[in-house]
């Protein structure tokens, strides 16, 4: 298929480079699947309590700051682009496009993080809202609104260290994009890495509305 | 071979219309729908994830099996969430009397012709 005397794209396991790239992407497919189960559980946890305790868990989303949650949304649903836009820049072969929506996507993905650290979970902490480190909070149904931040810091920590994993692997495609390892023929990983990223955008796509707008705001 | 080239249109669209999206789902936050809330809140949720599944993920184009294998993840997830809520839903349905748990303890006497049955 390929009589280039550099290394070939193509693993001896494999028909082509379309049968290589289909089960990279399966594969992916499948762990994004068990992710799914994952976040399901905290999910359908987080379903059954709020209906078990619902004007704990309304009182709970009424303190969490809206305009940031949905700043935020606007900051990941950014980061998605970026990072649709260098896997197509990998597909096409462009070095250098490919590098800059990768830190382009790394700069957003911080920035999602530092947001919510610096505006929502500090904010909490020291208002008294953390359970387990400093919960203090005593007005009404204070029980179920502990439970609702126990849910709030639960469900968002773990979405965010997805991302801080996520952005540790981008620093590593990015220094082997700069040095030429992914081209027209081998995208493979950026792609793969793509869709992890946007799972994890869809994550909060469904954490934002639960959280913060369901409460009975009006 | 480099896999379906999507336009960088395409992807420009699905961006706006995921910004446009997020701020219709917010502002309805602020009107009251009754229990209506939260069902626009998920629809609208469910119908941006499907425009990052179909276009950022390219499940559009992908092959049949990474379909069925994402559609079978969400097969797991109502059994998941459904199944469990069924549960404590319909726990009220049958109502217990007072006391059935005590009364459960006190075991009733043997009948007095069993004792004779060796």
């Amino acid at each position: 298929m390929s009589d280039s005397h550099a290394p070939s794209a193509l693993a001896h396991q494999f028909e082509d480079l379309q049968q290589q790239q289909e089960s990279a992407s399966l594969g992916m497919w499948v762990f994004l699947a068990t992710e799914v189960m994952f976040f399901g559980g905290l999910f359908a946890g987080y379903t059954i309590y709020r209906n078990l305790y619902l004007p704990g868990f309304e009182a709970g989303s009424h303190m969490l700051n809206v305009t940031i949650g949905a700043l935020n949304t606007a900051v990941l649903i950014g980061s998605s682009l970026t990072m649709a836009m260098a896997v197509r820049a990998a597909q096409m072969g462009k070095r250098s496009a490919l590098v800059t929506f990768l830190v382009m996507t790394i700069i957003l993905g911080l920035a999602f993080v530092l947001i919510k650290l610096n505006f929502e979970w500090r904010h909490d902490y020291v208002e008294g809202l953390a359970p387990g480190l400093n919960f203090t909070f005593s007005g009404a149904h204070a029980k179920s609104v502990e439970l609702f931040f126990f849910f709030y810091f639960a469900m968002t920590g773990v979405h965010a260290l997805h991302m801080v994993v996520g952005m540790g692997i981008l620093a590593v495609l990015v220094v082997q994009a700069w040095r030429g390892q992914y081209g027209a023929d081998r995208f493979n990983m950026i792609e793969g890495f793509g869709l992890y990223w946007h799972f994890v955008d869809i994550i909060w796509i469904f954490l934002f509305p639960l959280l913060y707008l369901i409460g009975g705001r009006y | 071979m480099s896999g379906h080239v999507i336009p960088k249109s395409t992807y420009f669209l699905i961006f706006g219309s995921l910004l446009a999206l997020t701020a219709l789902t917010t502002g309805m936050a602020f009107v009251d729908l009754g229990p209506w809330n939260t069902v626009v809140a998920l629809v609208i949720a469910c119908f941006k994830a499907s425009l990052v599944l179909l276009f950022f993920m390219h499940l559009r184009w992908s092959t049949p099996l990474n379909r069925v294998v994402w559609l079978s993840a969400l097969l797991w997830l109502v059994i998941l969430i459904g199944l469990t809520s069924i549960d404590f839903l319909s726990r009220s349905w049958t109502p217990m009397s007072e006391g059935w748990e005590t009364s459960a303890l006190h075991l009733p006497a043997p009948p007095t012709d069993l004792l004779h049955w060796r």
